[in-house]
């Protein structure tokens, strides 16, 4: 149990964003030579490491003058970043639009219009893609929004540099494997290039979604998207999860460990697991971005076949 | 011979198929044999004489752009993976 007299009160719920904890998962190593640990974003006032991203990118527009309170916020978001912002925008005094592909959990939905956030819906077909070309219309069409944009804003992984990583960096002697999520890149970016400082030999894994037939109606790969603050050079193991081995790992970190993690979270243990595997002796350290509690209402809990229950949603 | 899934982006170009079967030896081998049957895949898969950005293979479910590119060998029976370059967050 953490020290009663190292507890203090904060001043905002904001300044309780990051210093997450990091717990060893050693029901989960393959071996005992290899040592797992997680990092916990879920305990984030939101529930996700987004908060860090939200937060940073608000402060940075603020400090450059860029935002004044009343100003309209528009993003871009499978819902994270969305329902992060608007914990933001209401403390700092912000409107907040999120555009959202049609075909997200409800939890995700709810949380975002009880913070009163506005959603604007992108076609469910073009998954997070089609989110960001409609916001980027959209803000092209009006200038009084301002859009934080979390894919190209270098504040997203400079928040993982400066917080998820050194975080990790300062708890712990050895890192060998570093796992994270891919989504905007943000965490493998910053958290990865801070670690890499720390301890040269890294390899820097990312776990990345086989997406449904039914999230990529893109009519042609010209409208793939990569965020312009992902360089793929700077990673070192790029693999696939399929929703099914994604779900199996929520279950396993469920059963093993009592974490309840989020979808994505699954994906990342399924790749540290695998990882660790091939490792002789070393540390892996996962970051399990968000947990379980905003994808309950999905139907893949009680299904025999979760491929077809996950297809027609966007996950991460 | 490799197995070949085809992503619904690219179905039109290969007349509907979801998955193919394709010869070769390295993931450059497999990917010409593809495009030598199905001609249409050619624009869309390549860019200046390279993959393009928005389009990632996987070969075990790894990116091939973390091994050896297009000169991956590719075991017999192996599954390449198309997809195109998907956001999230």
């Amino acid at each position: 149990m953490a020290d009663p007299a190292t507890v203090r009160a904060a001043s905002s719920l904001l300044d309780l964003v990051g210093s997450t904890p990091l717990v060893e998962l050693t029901r989960l190593s393959p071996k005992p030579s290899v040592r797992v640990y997680a990092k916990l974003e879920a305990q984030n006032p939101t529930g996700s490491i987004k908060d860090r991203v939200a937060k940073a990118m608000i402060e940075a527009a603020e400090a450059a003058g860029e935002l004044e309170p009343g100003r309209m916020l528009l993003e871009p978001t499978s819902g994270n970043t969305g329902i992060s912002l608007a914990l933001v925008a209401k403390l700092r005094g912000y409107s907040l639009t999120c555009v959202m592909p049609a075909n997200v959990t409800e939890e995700r939905r709810r949380l975002l219009r009880l913070y009163g956030a506005e959603i604007v819906d992108s076609p469910a077909e073009e998954g997070s893609n089609g989110a960001v070309r409609l916001a980027l219309e959209l803000a092209e069409r009006d200038p009084s929004y301002f859009m934080p944009f979390q894919y190209g804003n270098e504040a997203n992984p400079h928040a993982h540099y400066e917080g998820t990583g050194a975080e990790i960096a300062s708890a712990l002697d050895r890192v060998d494997v570093f796992v994270a999520g891919l989504g905007t890149g943000g965490t493998l970016m910053g958290a990865g290039e801070r670690l890499r400082e720390s301890f040269p030999d890294l390899v820097v894994a990312a776990a990345e979604p086989i997406p449904g037939d039914a999230v990529m109606g893109l009519r042609s790969l010209d409208e793939g998207y990569v965020p312009p603050i992902l360089d793929v050079s700077k990673l070192d193991r790029k693999l696939l999860v399929s929703n099914e081995e994604s779900v199996a790992g929520v279950r396993l970190l469920l059963e093993r460990e009592a974490i309840f993690g989020g979808v994505s979270s699954g994906a990342v243990i399924h790749v540290t697991l695998r990882l660790a595997e091939e490792l002789e002796e070393g540390v892996v350290v996962c970051v399990l971005a968000d947990g379980g509690w905003k994808y309950l209402s999905a139907d893949f809990w009680e299904s025999d076949d979760v491929e077809r229950a996950m297809e027609r949603s966007v996950w991460w | 011979m490799a197995r070949v899934r085809i992503p619904p982006t690219l179905r039109n170009e290969v007349g509907g198929a979801r998955e193919l079967e394709a010869h070769g030896a390295t993931v450059g081998e497999v990917i010409d044999d593809l495009v030598e049957r199905h001609p249409a895949l050619r624009a869309q898969l390549f860019q200046n004489g390279g993959l393009g950005s928005f389009v990632n293979v996987y070969l075990g479910g790894e990116d091939v752009r973390m091994r050896d590119g297009l000169e991956t060998p590719v075991d017999e029976g192996a599954t390449i993976i198309l997809l195109p370059a998907m956001a999230g967050g």
